[in-house]
This record gives structure tokens, sequence and C-alpha cells, in this order.
């Protein structure tokens, strides 16, 4: 089974169709998705080789029960043990790993989580990716909020209390430039403590710049490591440039960030192969750059307005546990997240195991926070969100359920310096 | 017999510090009432916060405030970071603590040795987190620290006294009260490192940690008080280092 992923709008003009089905249907009218564009900056690296070596050389079906008695045998996880963990030969493990991924966890959070919201500004976008509710050729409301609709925006989720923000947007840099970006940070400055970016993959002086506006995190998401399974998804636009990408977190640490967030979309590709880049690409870039935080995140694929049939396949709950625990025995240290496409019974299961951090409050859509928060409605226009959420819990019934589970809920464990 | 622990000219009854990272209310409640904590860390990075449970709020009257600089990379922002304790209200006590890495949280000791010069110039009783090693040890020491903090293994490790045999160089070398912080996971190995010589211990993760945190924290007490008397004792020395033989090896010296 494969997703559908196509979907015609009846709102395009002919050409505009006639070029979407081109670019749908002949891979060589699409730009080569390894050639960089031009002002996209290109560093030296060796993290690429050597995460790309390592996924293409695995074979999950080769590991057996006893590679993964051993891995859970092991004080430290060496990356053999990590693919053993991740392979079918896991699964009836699920519970030991459950149990030693929670001792990990225990050993360097304790029992605290931490809470954020993501805040989307624009949902304008020169992509178009097949399986996002933002792409180009989607036909949904778009909207980019002013800076006064932001500071709005902010004053009412700081007033629920939450201390942290994630700013979003569409990728789109002639909606939303990094100028826009900027100053949309030097207002969150203003009302959070720690204030993290989720923007298309911009150079290290702009990460420099967005640093110096009060941005410290840069979360990109990689969506699948497979780089022929992504040109086979991202058709159109920079986003293509699957190298630019990858190498968007080293970018960001040299331009001054403090940390970095990975991901993989489960479901878009080989989930085993897709969990073992995603951890390499932790596992290698902490090497190098030992300073920094580094974070996971676990998406997996949600429906989205105008397609309800998308769906992460052969990733059930289960598959995603196992990837999780073992995501926090090999790489103890990092932060993992956990986002409100999840439900709330997993969410509330999976931070007692290995989840660090959740999101609360959540909107995906764009300016309906104080909609969504009062319940009152403003009149105001609202863009629409990018993907369907499933858990929309509140900040405060999120901070309640986290400590009735015997969890220390925290805001902020962070300060700029 | 008074036997207190005297840091930067403050004195204390009780031996147990409890460290920062993992905490909850329930914690500190513990620590203070069933460990007998004088002295409480607090990360300033988690109390520079409108939490409506802000654990300053939470710190019981007579509770020394320990606040640390975790999160700083360089001795610069671990100098910003206790100027901003202080600014908080949290006093003069400082905790350095420097890590360039995330992955093991091990002290970057050149830095810490830089920031401690610069606090204690400034009035703050400096209690610099270490690794231990002599020689950053006495540099520590000229740079006006009040007392050297090495780690017995990894933070949140639980791996007991993994650095042994270099903090007993420390005991045995530095004229300040040298207190075990990080990986102190049982009650017996505080017990050992107090049988060592050690003036106290940090822990943490192994209360917070525990099935039941009151006990817990009432057995780290018990522990630290009967290492503390053993080494008092001069037991101390001869459990670390073997008895003495019962026939003397030097009977047969007469003169």
């Amino acid at each position: 089974m494969e997703n559908q992923f196509l979907v015609d709008s009846e709102y395009l003009s002919p050409k505009a169709l006639a070029r979407k089905h081109q670019l749908e249907n002949d891979p060589s009218s699409r730009k080569s998705h390894m050639e960089y564009l031009p002002g996209m900056e290109q560093i030296e690296s060796d993290i690429r080789e050597k995460v790309i070596s390592q996924m293409q050389e695995y074979e999950p079906e080769n590991y057996t029960a006893k590679d993964v008695k051993a891995a859970l045998e092991h004080d430290t996880c060496s990356i053999e043990d990590f693919k053993a963990l991740l392979s079918p030969a896991a699964a009836p493990f699920l519970e030991q790993m459950a149990q030693k991924a929670r001792y990990e966890t225990s050993k360097h959070f304790g029992n605290t989580v931490y809470m954020f919201t993501p805040l989307y500004i624009a949902n304008y976008c020169e992509n178009y990716c097949v399986y996002c509710g933002f792409n180009c050729y989607n036909h949904i409301k778009r909207m980019k909020l002013s800076m006064e609709q932001i500071e709005k925006e902010m004053k009412i989720i700081a007033d629920s209390g939450m201390e942290e923000i994630l700013i979003l947007t569409g990728e789109s840099r002639s909606q939303s430039d990094v100028t826009y970006i900027g100053e949309a940070c030097k207002l969150a400055r203003k009302y959070f403590r720690m204030v993290g970016l989720e923007i298309y993959p911009v150079n290290t002086d702009e990460y420099c710049y967005l640093h110096e506006c009060g941005a410290d995190y840069v979360t990109v998401f990689q969506e699948t490591y497979d780089a022929d399974k992504y040109e086979t998804l991202h058709l159109l636009g920079h986003k293509r440039v699957w190298p630019y990408r990858f190498d968007a977190q080293e970018r960001a640490l040299r331009g001054g960030m403090r940390g970095v967030a990975f991901s993989a979309l489960l479901g878009l590709s080989d989930y085993r192969k897709d969990a073992l880049a995603t951890a390499l690409h932790v596992y290698y870039l902490q090497r190098k750059y030992p300073y920094a935080e580094m974070s996971l995140s676990c998406p997996r694929l949600r429906p989205i307005v105008n397609n309800d049939k998308i769906n992460p396949l052969d990733v059930g709950e289960k598959q995603l546990c196992q990837i999780i625990c073992a995501y926090r025995i090999f790489l103890p240290f990092a932060g993992i997240t956990v986002s409100s496409r999840e439900s709330a019974s997993f969410r509330n299961g999976i931070v007692k195991i290995a989840a660090t951090k959740v999101s609360a409050g959540v909107s995906t859509g764009i300016g309906d926070h104080e909609s969504k928060y009062t319940g009152k409605e403003t009149g105001d226009e609202e863009g629409d969100e990018q993907f369907e959420i499933c858990d929309d819990r509140s900040f405060d019934k999120m901070y309640k359920d986290i400590a009735e589970e015997g969890l220390q809920p925290v805001l902020n464990d962070y300060l700029y310096v | 017999m008074t036997d207190k622990l005297v840091i930067g000219g403050h004195e204390f009854h009780s031996r147990f510090i409890l460290g920062s990272g993992k905490y909850s209310l329930n914690l500190i409640e513990s620590a203070v009432r069933d460990a007998g904590a004088e002295i409480i860390t607090l990360a300033v990075r988690r109390a520079n916060t409108k939490d409506q449970e802000n654990i300053l709020d939470f710190i019981p009257e007579g509770v020394t405030l320990l606040p640390n600089t975790s999160g700083a990379r360089t001795a610069e922002e671990a100098v910003r970071i206790a100027r901003l304790a202080r600014e908080l209200g949290c006093g003069d006590f400082v905790k350095v603590e420097i890590m360039r890495d995330t992955k093991y949280l091990l002290p970057d000791n050149n830095e810490t040795i830089r920031a401690t010069e610069i606090l204690a110039k400034e009035g703050f009783v400096v209690m610099p987190y270490m690794y231990p090693d002599l020689n950053a040890a006495r540099d520590l020491v000229n740079a006006g620290a009040a007392t050297i903090m090495p780690l017995a293994s990894p933070i949140g490790s639980n791996k007991g006294l993994a650095t042994k045999e270099f903090i007993q160089i420390l005991i045995d070398e530095i004229d300040l009260p040298i207190i075990v912080d990080a990986g102190i996971g049982r009650p017996s190995q505080a017990c050992e490192a107090m049988e060592m010589g050690a003036a106290a211990i940090m822990a943490n993760t192994a209360l917070a940690t525990a099935g039941d945190l009151p006990l817990m924290a009432s057995a780290f007490r018990q522990a630290i008080e009967a290492g503390r008397k053993a080494y008092l004792s001069g037991l101390g020395r001869v459990l670390t280092r073997g008895a003495s033989a019962s026939d003397p090896l030097t009977g047969f010296l007469h003169d």
C-alpha cells in the first residue's frame, strides 16, 4: 500500500494544472534534487557521507533475537546495537526496550518533561511536497501575520504560562524572508525564555543573524534520508535540494545556534532506515560539535486539508514506540519531542518511557490562537493548517496531565547567554 | 564535639547538599526534612522563570541557595549567569559548572578556573565543579575557590566513585573542603567518600529516581553521618588502605 498523495484542485488554472501533472508524471521535467541552487551555501563536511553509507549498508532483516538481547545487555549502545534495536527482530522485546529506555531517560532527565508550543506565522510555500498541506498546489487559505498580529498571538500564548515557543513558517523566502522571521524572533524574546525556529533552511550568516535576533534552536526535518525517494515526493522548489537541507543543522551550529533538532517524517519511506539515519545524523554531529544540544522528533504522516487519506502506513504506534525506545537507548543525552500529531494516550505513555518534550495548546493554523485559546469568535482572518493534529490538549490540561503521571512539567530550562 | 562544615566563612551542620537537575517539590521537601540538607542547588536557568510553581518560592527558611551556572559553555557565560543569580536574589554562593559537552556533561577545568577567578574577585563564594585533577584543583585554590567539587563519575550515571583514587589525592593535598559531586548513586558510595575524608556529598539523581524518596533521603543522611564518624574516628585510612598487622613489622628494632 502506498499513500495517494496527488490531489488536483479545481482552483488551479489549466496551465498550473498542466505543470503540476508534468512534474508528477515526468521525472525529467524536475530539476536535479542533488544540485544546489544559486545562493545556497555549500559547506565542507563529511557527516552526510558517514550517515548515508551506514544507512545504505543497513539490512534490518539480518538482525536476530540474539543481537537484540546483546544490545539490551550492553552498557553503552553501539551503532550495531542500535541497528538491532530498530530491526524487526526487536519487536518481541518492546517491553524490555521500554524498561531500558526509561532507565536511561531517568538518568539524564530525571522525571522532567518540557513543554512548548508552536506558532505558525505564515503558510505561504513555494514548494510542491506532495504530502504537505502547505504545498503550493494545495488550495488553502494563505496568510502571513503582520508584526502586530504576531505580537498579539505571542501575548495570548505567553499569558497561558508557556515560556518556550517554536516559530514556524511555510517555506517561502519571498513571502517570509529572513528579516521578517528575524523581527518575529525579536518580538518573541520579549515574551518567551526560549525561541526556536522551524523554517526553510538558510545559510550560515543568516542563522547567525537569526541567532542575534533571539533564536537559539533550529529544527529542520529531513523528511526522508533516502535521496531517491525524497526526489519523488518533493517535486518543485528549493526544498527539493536534498543536500542543502541535510547540512542545515551544521550551518545553524556554525551560525551560533545553541542547539538543533532533527527528524524524518515517518511513513514516507523505509522507516527503519530513516530512523537509523536520523539518529546517526545526531550522533555524528554531536561528535563534531560536542557542546551543541541535540534533539529528535518522531513525527508520522498525518491527513492534510484536501486529503484526509494520508496516513503513516506501516508505522503503527508499536513501531513508533520501538523507534523512540531505540533512539533513547542509543542517544541517552538527546531530547526527544513527541508532537500533537500523536494521540493523548500515546503521549501520556511515551513521556513515561523516553519522550522529554511535548507540545501543548497547539494550532498548526495561522493567527487562530485567540479563537482556540479563548473560544471567542474573533472575526479575524485565519490561515489554514499544515496538518491535522490529534492531541488538542490545552497548556493547562497538559500541565496537569503530566503532573498526574508523577512527572515534573518544566516550562523553562534555559538562559540565552 | 561540634563538627562543622565551613564554606567561605559560612558554617553548616549538614554534609548533604542537594544537587539540581532533576528536582520536584517533593524532592526538596525530602532533602531538607529527611536528608537534613542545608544547601540546595538551583539551576539559574530554571529559576529564571514565571512558572506557576517557581522553585524559589519553595525553598524553606534557613536553607542556603546554591545557584549553579549549568548551561554555560564558557567562563564568560558562567560569569553572566552568576551575576544574574545575584540579581535574582540568590545570594553570593555560586556553583560554577561549565560544560562543553552535552553527552557526558563533563566539566571544562580550564574555563572553570577562569570563571572562578573572575567571580571570586567579585565577592562570590565560588564552589567549582571539576574533573578531579590535582593541578587544576591547585589552580582553583589560587583563583579563590571556597571548595573544590570533583565528580565521582558522570552526572546522573549513579556509577559511584569511579574517580576514587584521584579524589583521594585532592583530599590529601588540598586544604579546602572537598565536596564529592555527581555520580553518587547509593548511600554506600556516599559513605565511602565520607570515610575517605570528603567534606560533603552532593547528590540528586539517586534521590530523585528512588522508589521511596523520603526513605532514600534518610538513608543518605545516615550513610553520610556514618562515613563522617568513621573518618573522624581515624578508621577511614584503615578501611581504605588496609588494616595494620597484629605483630608489628618493626618489632625487631631495639634501641
